[in-house]
């Protein structure tokens, strides 16, 4: 044959060998130690190759192999003496392709067949059987036939041990596996065989499907177990059909146990790596069949649950039970359901969506992002009740401040709050289990446990009507956040403006798809606006507060400011009918504030609210059919209050006169002299050291400096000055609300307050 | 989505104040949602509780099987709804516990399921243990030991079983030479339930039950079997196992029922408050002193017709038990007990309760006396279960 055509064939096969369903599993890959010397003797045959000759090489090569293919395909001729050195030189040959490149599956087939045939002496077939390594795959055909050599009793013992072990490693290279598994039952014969019992469980373990699992065979292993005791091999063959069949089995592998089979890969290993890079295609992660906890902890609790997640199995057992009830119709959709270890990737989970096997326990969902995908989408009440029922009680059950003398698991509670978090962080949406488990343990909580864990557990509260949420959790956050340190307070403002982010994104996504989901709790719009809006006053009140029980922090007012940042782009950002203006006592803090960063953040603030009021008008002078949400004219009046204040300090140098007015003579009673020009650009504490710096950039000589000059042109100079050290927000506030009719300062400016 | 029909929400829930839910069909998780809002936002408890009746019990209760819930100490448990739990298959399951508990004690080695093992696990319904039609049927599990000695002595008894819910009258024992040759059957009466035969020793029973459990079956859909109240006797490594079995099985969640000082003391008086015949125990409440080096308890102990003489001197509502008369009675205990003492046992803490009709511990520890208020005790144990699992 040409290498041309076996090439082409190699590809055909390639191609189909995707189709099989089994792959290795991972209870080989618990390993024993790897043998060292194998490996080292084996990458000696394959590597000090140089590139130069090659092609020329490969051509020899390929004849030399042909011939020695030829020769052992005819059988050996036994009377003369000097055929002894042929059939070791065309071995050598054999070898030296084998590890290089690897074998094609008609070659491995030819010589599958003279190894197991017993043509040859024994040394002859066990060298054989080592080098015959696939170039790509191995067919399956060869494969059967050199099983029924097995049958007519040719080959010795150590052949089939080495025969069962190479059919083990390479498992994954045979293009598919139906006939194979037809002769399963000749395998499980072989079981009897105490020589070659581990290497058939093995196979047996790689093979097993569903139906392959019988009373009888079961009935079978069991008496071997008898026989041979407590073999790892017969316990990993056992426990997969538990899980195939939990109905007519139960076995509960010790936890310690981890090697179940010897590890027969030692001779092949790096041709096998080798293999697995020419064939990069096919080679898919191998599936994971959890036989038993991975992780042994120390602590093993008295439920034997060794983690707090349960594992994945699934629920045939539930199914089965009910075996003499089921119906036709049951039984149909059994075959056609999709079993939970074969899912791996999104677009399985696509296909198989309406015939998914769930877990027998809903709680393994956490571990597994695919099944969690599931879990966001599906509509179906049991599931999501499981899940529901499982999360509420584990939660009650781990959380360490009920129990007085709980808190050696701390640390696993901590855990379990993390994974959950992530859970939700992953699908962006809150599980309604940690928003009941909220009403019940934050009146308890001391706030310093699990801290950060339980604020963004409130963070991802699910959207729903604000004042029914309120005393039942919100009030005893207050009580909280007024008793505890600052960094609690802006840890807890922190949470509520990702609670606010969370609400805000989930409706805006609820307007676009309305008819799609079924939107819990709220139907109208106007409500859920109400509930979004009382939320905000409710922040409103707890800054307000805490401003003042902090004696106006500038730490806090940051980060008070920054939930204003989200609050103010509602309109405009999540396309929401809603503008809520800050409380005054937010407003004036931050304005008389001494730092200019909060100053620079407060311009910009009002600067998008102004955005957002413009758009707001400008929609509704569009369209006057959404009255509904139409913002009254108070929220207009209380942001031109505020506006003109803002100006009326940072740029007319009026301050109080417009917006909120105090008595100029309370003003000249402070004792400020010139106190209309002190909260100005210039003169405002917070932009002082601007002004002193500008001052002295202009004139480094100059030893006292007279910030009043900063007039006219100047005043112009300065403000560029200013914008060029990073205050963004100021610079975004005096272009969109202070109109500069000309250079000259003040007299020529004119407020755009007007709506 | 689930269509469930708005119409049937019953008039607790009609009370809800946001009557836009129903119209678009509220779901079954919403529904848990909003009783546990409901639950956390008023007092956990209701103000007010019926006395329990002495004739509560189902005309088809088996008299046999509530002697044998008597008289014995019960650890408390709740446990959330069955999925998939089905009446139909009680001897399927109790093939496969069978095997699982095998399995469990001899870690690493295979069992086969249905295999003759001197461990046998035996699921039986309690026929009539329910408070109202709804409630679901009540269910028993005993694991028994078949003694090793008796497997030399020609015939062991091997198991037995009700031939299904249909017909609770009668047993079916299975008996099996050593030989393991010849099987014959044999039907026995009744009056041989395993307990009492010599031959099969009981090491640990449970069972599981709802008493006008109304409140968390109408947030469940028919997939799940709501069994809130799980009561179990025996070592607790066996119930450990037995417990996982069902967690796996049927995706529920078995988590200790702790009893408060505060439902003790609503145990206290209801449990006085019950009209009996003749008392067959004495009064008696224990408090634990936190606050010495080791923990004081004090135990005081009344007379139960001076106990009931209190009551009826506190009761006004007649027919029901209200805070303030368990308020009342708890004081006047204490404040009698200070005047001989000058202790004051508000100060402490109550943790056990023992009366004619029941003794409860803290710990979530049962013993129920009185076969007559035997679904009275039960039906407020299922409401704190309830409460714990909501």
């Amino acid at each position: 044959m040409s290498s041309q055509k076996r090439g082409k064939n190699v590809q055909a096969q390639n191609r189909t060998s995707q189709g099989s369903n089994s792959f290795q599993t991972t209870l080989s890959a618990w390993k024993v130690k790897q043998d060292p010397s194998n490996s080292k003797s084996i990458s000696k045959h394959g590597e000090d190759n140089p590139v130069g000759d090659y092609e020329h090489a490969d051509d020899q090569a390929e004849d030399a192999l042909q011939m020695a293919v030829g020769y052992f395909e005819k059988g050996p001729i036994k009377t003369s003496r000097n055929k002894d050195k042929t059939w070791e030189k065309h071995l050598k040959t054999v070898e030296n392709v084998a590890w290089k490149n690897g074998l094609a599956s008609e070659e491995i087939d030819i010589l599958l067949n003279v190894a197991l045939s017993g043509k040859f002496g024994n040394a002859v077939n066990t060298r054989m059987l080592k080098c015959m390594i696939p170039a790509t795959v191995i067919s399956e055909d060869s494969v059967v036939k050199a099983v029924s050599w097995l049958c007519v009793g040719k080959c010795s013992g150590s052949t089939k041990v080495l025969f069962y072990r190479w059919l083990v490693v390479m498992f994954d290279f045979i293009d598919r596996k139906e006939q194979i598994n037809l002769l399963y039952g000749f395998f499980f014969a072989s079981l009897q065989d105490d020589t070659l019992c581990p290497y058939v469980c093995h196979l047996l373990y790689l093979l097993t499907k569903k139906e392959n699992v019988k009373p009888f065979r079961v009935r079978k292993l069991l008496d071997l177990q008898a026989k041979m005791g407590m073999q790892p091999h017969l316990q990993a063959l056992l426990s997969l059909y538990k899980f195939f069949a939990p109905t007519l089995i139960s076995v509960s592998l010790p936890v310690r146990k981890k090697i179940y089979f010897k590890n027969s890969e030692n001779l092949w290993k790096t041709a096998l790596l080798t293999v697995k890079q020419r064939n990069q295609g096919p080679s898919l992660e191998p599936l994971k069949l959890m036989l038993g906890p991975a992780n042994v902890r120390p602590l093993k609790r008295k439920w034997s649950s060794l983690s707090v997640i349960p594992v994945h199995n699934s629920s045939s057992c539930t199914k089965e039970c009910g075996k003499k009830e089921m119906s036709l119709s049951d039984c149909l959709n059994r075959s056609r359901s999709f079993p939970l270890e074969q899912l791996q990737s999104f677009p399985q989970l696509l296909q198989n969506i309406h015939c998914l096997e769930l877990p027998s326990q809903m709680g393994s969902v956490l571990n597994n992002s695919l099944l969690l995908h599931y879990i966001n989408c599906v509509r179906d009440e049991p599931v999501l009740l499981r899940f529901y029922y499982w999360l509420s009680q584990t939660l009650q059950e781990e959380c360490i401040w009920y129990k007085v003398n709980n808190y050696e698991h701390g640390k696993e509670f901590t855990n379990f709050l993390d994974t959950i978090i992530r859970a939700e962080c992953f699908l962006q949406e809150g599980f309604y289990s940690c928003e009941a488990f909220l009403y019940k343990s934050l009146p308890l909580w001391d706030g310093l446990c699990c801290r950060s864990q339980f604020l963004q557990l409130v963070s991802w509260i699910p959207f729903s009507s604000f004042s029914e949420v309120k005393p039942l959790l919100f009030d005893h956050l207050a009580q909280l956040f007024f008793t505890s340190t600052i960094y609690f307070k802006c840890s807890v403002l922190q949470s509520l403006k990702e609670l606010l982010q969370n609400w805000l994104l989930w409706l805006s996504m609820d307007i676009h798809m309305k008819p799609v989901t079924n939107s819990p709790l709220e139907t109208t719009l106007g409500g859920s606006m109400n509930s979004v809006s009382e939320l905000i006053h409710y922040v409103g009140c707890l800054s307000t507060t805490a401003m003042r029980l902090e004696s106006n922090s500038t730490f806090l007012l940051h980060f008070i400011l920054d939930f204003y940042e989200k609050v103010c782009d509602i309109y405009i950002n999540y396309n929401l009918p809603l503008v809520v203006l800050f409380p005054p006592g937010i407003f004036y803090s931050a304005l008389l504030s001494l730092d200019a960063s909060i100053l620079n953040q407060l311009c910009f603030i009002m600067h998008r609210y102004h955005k957002n009021l413009t758009a707001a008008k400008k929609n509704e002078l569009v369209q006057k059919t959404k009255s509904e949400f139409s913002f009254s004219s108070k929220t207009y009046q209380e942001f031109n209050h505020y506006l003109t204040s803002m100006v009326g300090c940072l740029w007319t140098s009026k301050p109080f006169e417009k917006g909120i007015y105090i008595d100029p003579e309370i003003l000249e009673n402070t004792g400020v002299a010139e106190y209309k020009k002190s909260l100005n650009v210039v003169h405002h504490p917070s932009f002082l050291s601007y002004a002193v710096s500008f001052l002295l950039q202009e004139s480094p000589e100059e030893r006292t400096v007279n910030v009043s000059s900063i007039q006219g042109k100047k005043w112009s100079w300065y403000l560029d000055y200013l914008f060029s050290q990073g205050l963004q927000g100021l610079k975004l506030f005096i272009r969109s609300s202070v109109h500069r009719s000309s250079v000259t300062r003040a007299e020529g400016i004119n407020c755009n307050n007007q709506y | 989505m689930d269509s469930y029909d708005a119409s049937e929400s019953t008039p607790r829930q009609s009370t809800s104040s946001r009557p836009e839910d129903y119209f678009i069909g509220a779901t079954f998780l919403q529904k848990r949602l909003e009783s546990v809002r409901k639950q956390t936002s008023f007092i956990p408890t209701p103000p007010r509780r019926k006395i329990p009746h002495c004739s509560q019990l189902q005309e088809d209760v088996d008299p046999q099987k509530v002697a044998f819930l008597l008289h014995k100490q019960w650890t408390l448990y709740s446990l959330t709804p069955l999925y998939k739990f089905s009446y139909c298959n009680l001897k399927e399951y109790s093939r496969l516990l069978n095997a699982f508990i095998v399995a469990e004690k001899q870690k690493g080695l295979a069992v086969e399921v249905g295999e003759d093992l001197n461990i046998k696990v035996i699921f039986s319904t309690l026929l009539g243990i329910k408070g109202t039609q709804k409630d679901p049927e009540a269910f028993l599990v005993q694991g028994l030991t078949l003694s090793p000695r008796l497997e030399c002595s020609g015939t062991i008894l091997v198991y037995c079983n009700l031939l299904g819910s249909s017909d609770p009258s009668t047993l079916a024992f299975q008996v099996a030479g050593t030989t393991g040759a010849c099987h014959y059957t044999r039907i026995l009466s009744k009056s041989q339930l395993p307990s009492e035969n010599r031959e099969g020793k009981v090491l640990w029973t449970g069972w599981f039950c709802c008493i006008f459990g109304d409140s968390v079956l109408e947030t469940v859909s028919e997939d799940f079997t709501c069994l809130p109240l799980f009561l179990a006797n025996g070592a607790e490594s066996n119930t450990a196992i037995i417990g996982t079995w069902f967690q796996k099985t049927f995706d529920c969640y078995f988590s200790p029922l702790a009893i408060n000082a505060f439902n003790l003391s609503w145990m206290a008086a209801m449990w006085t408050a019950c009209k009996m015949d003749h008392y067959v125990a004495t009064t008696e409440f224990l408090w634990s002193v936190p606050c010495s080096p080791q923990s004081l308890d004090i135990s005081y102990a009344i007379h139960p017709e001076d106990a009931k003489a209190l009551w009826d001197s506190v009761h006004k509502t007649p027919g029901e038990v209200t805070q303030e008369e368990v308020d009342l009675f708890m004081d006047c205990l204490y404040s009698h007990f200070h005047r001989h003492f000058k202790i004051h046992l508000s100060a402490t803490r109550l943790i056990r309760v023992s009366t004619s009709v029941a003794s409860a511990h803290t710990d979530g520890k049962i013993k129920i006396l009185c076969h007559k208020y035997l679904i009275g005790v039960l039906a407020y144990l299922t409401e704190l279960a309830v409460f714990q699992i909501e």
